[in-house]
C-alpha cells in the first residue's frame, strides 16, 4: 500500500460559500487524503454533508477557498494557462448523478460523446472522429446505431452509459463518479457498476465514487472515505470498514441500511449518534489519527487508545 | 384475518400520441387488515399506476380503467363518483408521497395542512382541530410541536417533512395507508427513523399500509407480505419470508442476486440483461421472457397463469408447470433456499 503511486493528494482542503456573510456555509472544512493509481475511493455520508462539493472542488468546478489539491504533484487551482488547463482536463472526467439532465438534449449522441474529441483536436479527420464514437459507444454497451439518435430516445440506464462514454472519450486516467447509479432501477444499476468496473481493469482508471447507497459503495470501492458535516471522519478499506467502523458516526451509519433479508432485520438494531460524544477538553486536538495501518479516524489522542483497544483483528 | 381492500382483474391504460400504453395487465391483490404490503418492481413496472388508480388519482383526460373491481368496504372506487371519493380520500384511505419537498404547500403553515382534513372530514371546530394538529405533530416525533405548528415547510428539514405529511396523512386514523417510496429521497439515517415511525403508528391505530419502494432492504424491514410487479402485472406474491428465503419467478431472483451483500464480497456482481418491456407494445407471452436466462418456448407464446407455491405464495412462472423442467436458480437465491428450508 505504502508504495503505490499516489494520483491525488487533497491537502486540507476547505470549500466555503458565501463567505463572511451571515449564512456562511463550510461544505467542505479541512479535508486531506490521498487517492492512489488505479484504485477505486467510495466517499459516503448524508445529503449535506460535502461529498458532492469535494468531488466538484477535486475536478476544479469550484475554487477552493484554502488548501491544495495536487494532481500528480501539480496544484490543480494553481493558475494555469490554457495549454496546460486543457492538458488537466484530459485527464480528469466526471460522471453526474443525473443522466436526464446532464446530456443536451439537442445534441445527437454522437455530438454529445465528440466534443471532448473535438475540443482536444484527438481526431484527424470526421471517419476517425465517427470510428471513435462508435468505439466508444460499444465499450459501454450500446451500439453504433445509436450515436444518431437524441439522449430522449434513451432509457436512464442507456444514458448514463452515454455519459460514461463521454467522460471516456478523451481517455483521461481519473474519473469523479457522483452519484452514477443513483437515479437508475435497481436491475439497472447492477449493469452500470459491472461495466464501470470491468473497464477500470481494462484502462487502468482511477475512481472517486461519491454514493449514499452503502452497499454499492462496499462492493465497488477499495477503500472507503465517511464525511459528516464536511469533514471526513474515518477513511479504511472497504472491508475493514465494515468490519470494524471506529468513528460513533460511521457506527450510526453503518447501522441505518436495512439489509435484503427479513430475518436480519427483525434484529438489527440502529445506532444513533450523538456529536457530544466527543467533547473535547481544552488543548485536545481533533485530528485524523491512524488506528491501524490504512484505517484513518478523526479523533483525539484519548479517542484513540480506545479505538485500537476497541479494534477487532 | 378479514381482508379491507381486493383489487380484481384491473386493467389500466393511458392514451398517448404513440398510441396505447397497457400500464396495468390484470392486477390482483388483497389487503389485510393491520398488516403492511410492499409492491417492488422498476420504474414503469406499474406500482405507482395501481396505487393511484386506488386514490382515483389518475389524470382524468388520458387514462382509463379497461376492466377490474377496487373494492373497498364493499364499495367499488373505480365506479364512485368524484364527490363520493372525496369523502373517503384523505379519511378512509390516505397517501404519502415520495417527495416531501413538493407533496407539502409552501403557502400554508403545516399546523394549517394538517387541520385541513380534520375539518373537512371530521367536522371539527377550528380549535378542536388545532387541538388534534398539536397531538399529531407529537405523536410523529417533532420537537417542540407548539412552534413548530405555526411555521411553513420550507422551515422544516426533508425528513421532518415528511414526518409532517405523515402526520397529515394519519388525521383522520385512516384504514388505509398507502406510502409510494416515502423513504427514497431521504438519508438512511433519516429513512431508518421514518420507517420506526411508521411501525411504531401502525401498531398504535393498527392501519394497513400498502408500502411501495425498489429497495429490497426496506421492505425486508416493513414488509409482512410482497407482491412483486413487472411490466404491469403481479408475477410473484408472499410473505416476505416467502419471497427473499424461497423466490420461485426467475425476476425476482434477479432482483435478489443483483443486490451486493454487505458480507460477502462478489466478483462480479449479477444484472440482469436488457430493459424493461415497452408496454405501448406489450409482449404476447412473458413480459420479462427477453431477459430471462431461464425462459423456454412457452414463455414467448403464452402469458403464464399464477402457479401455487403455498397458501399465502402465488407465482407467475411458467417454471412451476408440473411438466416444466427443473432448473438451477442463482447461486444467491439457493444460499437463500436453505436458510429457508433451515427454518422450517
Amino acid at each position: 500500500m505504502e508504495n503505490r503511486e499516489k494520483l491525488l493528494e487533497i491537502k486540507n482542503l476547505k470549500q466555503y460559500f458565501n463567505i463572511g456573510q451571515p449564512n456562511e456555509v463550510r461544505a467542505i472544512d479541512g479535508i486531506s487524503f490521498d487517492i492512489f493509481k488505479g484504485e477505486t475511493l467510495g466517499l459516503v455520508g448524508e445529503s449535506g454533508c460535502g461529498k458532492s462539493t469535494t468531488g466538484r472542488t477535486i475536478i476544479r468546478l469550484y475554487d477552493a477557498t484554502d488548501g491544495e489539491v495536487l494532481y500528480k504533484g501539480e496544484n490543480v487551482h494553481g493558475k494555469k494557462n490554457k495549454k496546460d488547463l486543457k492538458k488537466f482536463n484530459r485527464s480528469m472526467q466526471m460522471i453526474f448523478q443525473d443522466p436526464y439532465a446532464s446530456l443536451n438534449p439537442r445534441m445527437k449522441v454522437s455530438d454529445v460523446i465528440a466534443e471532448g474529441i473535438d475540443i482536444h483536436g484527438l481526431a484527424k479527420s470526421k471517419q476517425e472522429r465517427m470510428e471513435m464514437v462508435y468505439n466508444l459507444l460499444e465499450t459501454v454497451g450500446l451500439n453504433r446505431e445509436h450515436a444518431n439518435r437524441y439522449p430522449h430516445e434513451f432509457s436512464g440506464g442507456q444514458r448514463q452509459r452515454i455519459g460514461i462514454a463521454r467522460a471516456l472519450a478523451v481517455q483521461p486516467e481519473f474519473i469523479i463518479a457522483d452519484e452514477p447509479i443513483s437515479a437508475l432501477d435497481v436491475s439497472i444499476q447492477a449493469q452500470v457498476v459491472n461495466l464501470m468496473k470491468k473497464l477500470q481493469r481494462e484502462k487502468g482508471l482511477t475512481y472517486l465514487f461519491i454514493a449514499h447507497d452503502l452497499s454499492m459503495v462496499k462492493y465497488i470501492s477499495d477503500r472507503i472515505g465517511v464525511m459528516y458535516f464536511g469533514k471526513l471522519v474515518e477513511l479504511a478499506p472497504a472491508e475493514d470498514l465494515y468490519k470494524n467502523p471506529l468513528h460513533p458516526y460511521t457506527q450510526s451509519l453503518l447501522s441505518a441500511i436495512p439489509l435484503p433479508d427479513p430475518e436480519s432485520e427483525r434484529t438489527r438494531r440502529r445506532k444513533t449518534y450523538d456529536p457530544n460524544v466527543h467533547l473535547y477538553a481544552d488543548g485536545e486536538e481533533a485530528k485524523m489519527r491512524e488506528v491501524t495501518p490504512g484505517h484513518f479516524v478523526y479523533c483525539s489522542e484519548k479517542e484513540l487508545k480506545q479505538y485500537q483497544q476497541q479494534y477487532v483483528k | 384475518m378479514e381482508n379491507i381492500l381486493e383489487v380484481k382483474d384491473l386493467n389500466i391504460s393511458f392514451h398517448t400520441f404513440a398510441g396505447e400504453v397497457q400500464a396495468i395487465r390484470g392486477v390482483n391483490f388483497e389487503l389485510k387488515k393491520g398488516e403492511t404490503l410492499a409492491i417492488v418492481g422498476e420504474s414503469g413496472s406499474g406500482k405507482s399506476v395501481t396505487t393511484k388508480a386506488i386514490m382515483r388519482l389518475l389524470p382524468p383526460g388520458n387514462s382509463e380503467i379497461k376492466q377490474g373491481q377496487i373494492l373497498f368496504d364493499g364499495k367499488d372506487l373505480s365506479k364512485l363518483t368524484d364527490r363520493q371519493m372525496q369523502k373517503i380520500r384523505g379519511k378512509d384511505i390516505s397517501m404519502i408521497f415520495q417527495d416531501p419537498m413538493t407533496s407539502l404547500n409552501p403557502t400554508m403553515t403545516v399546523g394549517k395542512q394538517i387541520m385541513e382534513p380534520l375539518i373537512k372530514h371530521q367536522n371539527m371546530s377550528k380549535a378542536a382541530a388545532s387541538e388534534r394538529a398539536l397531538q399529531l405533530l407529537k405523536l410523529v416525533g417533532i420537537p417542540k410541536p407548539e412552534l413548530r405548528i405555526k411555521q411553513y415547510p420550507h422551515q422544516f428539514s426533508g425528513g421532518m417533512r415528511q414526518r409532517v405529511v405523515i402526520a397529515i396523512a394519519l388525521a383522520c386514523n385512516p384504514k388505509i395507508l398507502i406510502a409510494d417510496e416515502p423513504t427514497t429521497a431521504l438519508d438512511v439515517t433519516i429513512q431508518a427513523q421514518i420507517l420506526e415511525l411508521m411501525k411504531d403508528l401502525q401498531n398504535k391505530i393498527d392501519t394497513s399500509i400498502i408500502f411501495i419502494t425498489h429497495d429490497l432492504g426496506v421492505v425486508a424491514n416493513v414488509a409482512d407480505r410482497v407482491a412483486v410487479m413487472y411490466g404491469g402485472k403481479i408475477v410473484e406474491v408472499g410473505t416476505v419470508d416467502e419471497v427473499f428465503y424461497n423466490p420461485q419467478h426467475p425476476y425476482t431472483w434477479g432482483l435478489i442476486s443483483s443486490m451486493p451483500s454487505l458480507d460477502a464480497k462478489e466478483e462480479e456482481l449479477y444484472a440482469i440483461p436488457g430493459t424493461p418491456p415497452n408496454l405501448l407494445h406489450p409482449p404476447k407471452g412473458d413480459a420479462f421472457a427477453p431477459r430471462n436466462e431461464y425462459a423456454m418456448q412457452i414463455d414467448l407464446e403464452e402469458q403464464p397463469p399464477m402457479f401455487k407455491v403455498s397458501d399465502t405464495h402465488y407465482a407467475a412462472t411458467w417454471l412451476l408447470h408440473p411438466d416444466a423442467p427443473k432448473v438451477e436458480p442463482p447461486a444467491a437465491v439457493k444460499s437463500r433456499m436453505r436458510k429457508f428450508m433451515g427454518a422450517k
